[in-house]
């Protein structure tokens, strides 16, 4: 086992974070290094690009190899000169949801078009973060932010299933919360000889705290949004425990929560959900004899399937197909008459 | 590529061709009139001397890919025209202050917007100077000739390795789509960028008096911060004050300072001239039918031609308006260079501007009309 001192003598150049307290960024940077201290590789021909955002600073200056910091929008572009010159560059490109999605949505769905061998990590904290917390293309609808106070009039992109009908051959899409499939997504991302992509859903301290409308103490946030992203996802291919509904409290959860638990065999617990909000969790076997009772409480509203608005995680995509600096070789050649 | 000797050939396809033996290994670009047919000259001409052609989604990607290539260590180009050109704006300075050296070739044409499309303009030189935000030095070139879109293009990448800064070709659609003769040598004086000697040298700043720090390329084992931000001389991001005054002054000084060497002007009939016709590119073409019919009927008229676009060579422009009584400029936009070209005379002659908009050149009569007045 290697401890955290080996990776950043080896990976990270000695840098003050400039990460607020429980970012997400320092996680994905975590998994991104362990994931290439794992394969082995050549740290001299690794290239991190990144645009601009708080995804930008994941590698840049963090990461102790070549990075290229770019411009809002644009690095799948400046990477996409970069591999096409110099392919034996293994090149990982760290965009954020509005800077890839929103202002580089174009040069995303190109470079998946094109099958470019570039590893694209999309941190998608929903919103804006950097310059105070807008709505993105990834801001859920009815969300508020400092943009859409009234709540969010727009509903958000589907980014892997974009990007893989955009033709990228590799998918997949993870959390924050999902440390182990992330890192092992990023190892098969770079191994993989195509455009592939990885969506990580990433917690902001900082600005989530308005999205999600959470109270409590700055601190007690970052677990709290990880707990977030384990409670409102579920992992494609994974049995599905169940077992458990969620009561949408009518005002305030606590009273809700005091009135669940006086029930008999029921076991409850309050949860954030990012799509129901703060809710109850409720066990209970059997489910359905317990579900009709909820409503009967007076407090609950309504009483959502335990897989009613949840996100699905997992590989979405492998798949080969020609890739375009290998092309690009073969028109080289095609043109000599070789 | 064309062998060497000569050739009637297409402005476009000279500005290709030089780049092809300046060295170009990578091009990226997005179709547009009239600057499309560098593009098809390069992709079928460049994979045969193992080099790459990618035709990107717009002008904003084909600006940002030719910069990742060049640190790949390409040296790399695009072209475009107006539009295209104002997408790329933001890179440009991206460019400048990583101090990236490649070719953007802007064959120009009338605007605003759409404007007329296919017909010519000199409207963006000054969005060459001063198009992208903040502060910086810009190297354009201004081709008037088939000859010299081969010639300058071949400069403007040993401008370009030399001084570690993007270098415009500032050609317009009436040269890109004008055929006439070519003679490509049989061998061209080309430069490469410096690279570090060794891993301690720093490409973000340099005890030498150019102010050109050495370049290394991504995959030579360098650990490479590059970043658009204000940089410390490690390339660390800093936002100290005495940082970015430090970066601003040296990619500009670097350019200012060169300015004698990057200096290139077409003289004609200088010597004894009362008028001087200033000007450049397409609308230098009938400025010389001007002077030497001016000469024919007695006028001692003469032209001075800015083959160097920018930085403008102000010295020589003043000693110009010393040894002249009256100064005519002679462009194809509204009036942009007599601008600079009064701020720089400074009262030290007359200065008219004889500047014409609509896709159209000054004619030859109307310069001559000019240079006539001029000399009663």
């Amino acid at each position: 086992m290697k401890n955290l001192k080996y990776y950043r003598d080896r990976y990270v150049r000695k840098q003050p974070s400039a990460f607020c307290p429980g970012c997400g960024g320092g996680i994905i940077l975590n998994c991104f290094v362990r994931a290439v201290d794992d394969l082995g590789m050549d740290r001299d021909k690794i290239l991190a690009v990144s645009g601009i955002g708080c995804s930008a600073w994941i590698p840049s200056p963090n990461f102790n190899g070549d990075t290229l910091h770019t411009t809002h929008g644009r690095a799948i572009a400046f990477a996409t000169g970069a591999k096409t010159f110099n392919p034996g560059l293994t090149t990982v490109v760290f965009v954020g949801d509005g800077d890839g999605a929103g202002i580089g949505g174009n040069h995303l769905i190109h470079a998946a078009r094109r099958n470019i061998d570039l590893t694209v990590i999309l941190v998608n904290n929903m919103s804006y973060a950097m310059t105070g917390g807008q709505i993105a293309p990834t801001t859920l609808h009815g969300e508020t932010t400092v943009t859409s106070p009234y709540g969010n009039p727009e509903s958000p992109f589907d980014i892997t299933q974009l990007v893989r009908a955009a033709g990228a051959s590799y998918v997949a899409k993870w959390s924050t919360y999902h440390v182990v499939e992330l890192t092992r997504s990023i190892k098969e991302a770079i191994t993989h000889k195509g455009f592939s992509f990885i969506e990580v859903l990433s917690q902001c301290p900082t600005q989530q705290r308005r999205i999600f409308n959470l109270r409590g103490p700055v601190d007690s946030l970052p677990p709290r949004i990880l707990d977030l992203f384990a409670e409102s996802t579920m992992v494609k291919d994974r049995p599905d425990r169940g077992g458990y509904v969620y009561a949408v409290p009518e005002s305030s959860p606590e009273e809700t929560l005091k009135q669940i638990q006086a029930m008999d065999g029921v076991e409850a617990k309050i949860v954030d959900h990012m799509e129901h909000g703060r809710v109850v969790r409720v066990e209970a076997e059997p489910l359905d004899v317990v579900q009709s009772k909820l409503l009967e409480l007076g407090t609950v509203s309504e009483v959502k399937d335990h897989i009613d608005g949840k996100i699905t995680l997992g590989v979405f995509e492998k798949k080969t197909r020609p890739e375009f600096t290998d092309a690009l070789r073969d028109i080289m050649r095609k043109a000599r008459g070789e | 590529m064309l062998d060497p000797g000569r050739h009637l050939a297409l402005g476009n396809v000279a500005c290709a061709e030089g780049a092809l033996r300046a060295g170009c290994r990578f091009f990226a670009g997005y179709p547009i009139t009239p600057a499309s047919e560098i593009s098809h000259h390069i992709a079928a001409e460049i994979p045969k001397v193992g080099g790459l052609y990618v035709q990107m989604e717009d002008e904003i990607g084909s600006i940002a890919s030719v910069i990742g290539a060049s640190w790949a260590g390409a040296k790399a180009m695009t072209a475009t025209s107006g539009p295209g050109y104002s997408l790329m704006q933001e890179n440009i300075g991206y460019a400048h202050m990583t101090e990236t050296p490649l070719v953007l070739v802007n064959v120009q044409r009338s605007g605003p917007s759409t404007g007329q499309a296919t017909q010519p303009g000199q409207q963006d030189i000054m969005q060459a100077r001063y198009g992208s935000h903040g502060d910086y030095e810009v190297v354009a070139v201004s081709p008037w000739s088939v000859q010299e879109m081969f010639d300058l293009t071949v400069r403007a990448f040993n401008l370009a390795e030399t001084y570690r800064t993007p270098v415009m070709v500032m050609a317009d659609g009436m040269i890109g789509h004008m055929k006439e003769r070519l003679t490509v040598p049989e061998k061209v004086d080309i430069v490469y960028r410096r690279k570090p000697t060794s891993k301690r040298d720093t490409p973000w700043g340099t005890d030498e008096p150019s102010g050109v720090p050495p370049m290394p390329a991504f995959g030579e084992g360098h650990a490479l911060l590059v970043t658009g931000s204000t940089h410390r001389p490690d390339g660390v991001r800093n936002y100290a004050p005495e940082y970015h005054q430090m970066i601003v002054y040296r990619i500009r000084d670097k350019i200012l300072n060169a300015e004698p060497k990057i200096r290139d002007i077409h003289r004609e009939r200088l010597n004894d001239a009362t008028v001087a016709v200033v000007s450049f590119g397409a609308s230098a073409r009938p400025s010389i039918d001007a002077v030497v019919k001016a000469r024919e009927q007695g006028i001692k008229a003469g032209l001075f031609r800015l083959r160097t676009l920018w930085p403008l060579p102000e010295e020589d422009i003043r000693a110009l308006a010393d040894s002249v009584d009256s100064i005519l400029v002679v462009e194809m936009n509204a009036g942009k260079l007599v601008k600079e070209v009064e701020r720089v005379v400074c009262g030290r002659a007359k200065v008219v501007s004889l500047a014409k908009v609509g896709g159209v050149l000054p004619l030859g009569r109307e310069v001559l009309e000019e240079v006539r007045r001029l000399a009663k």
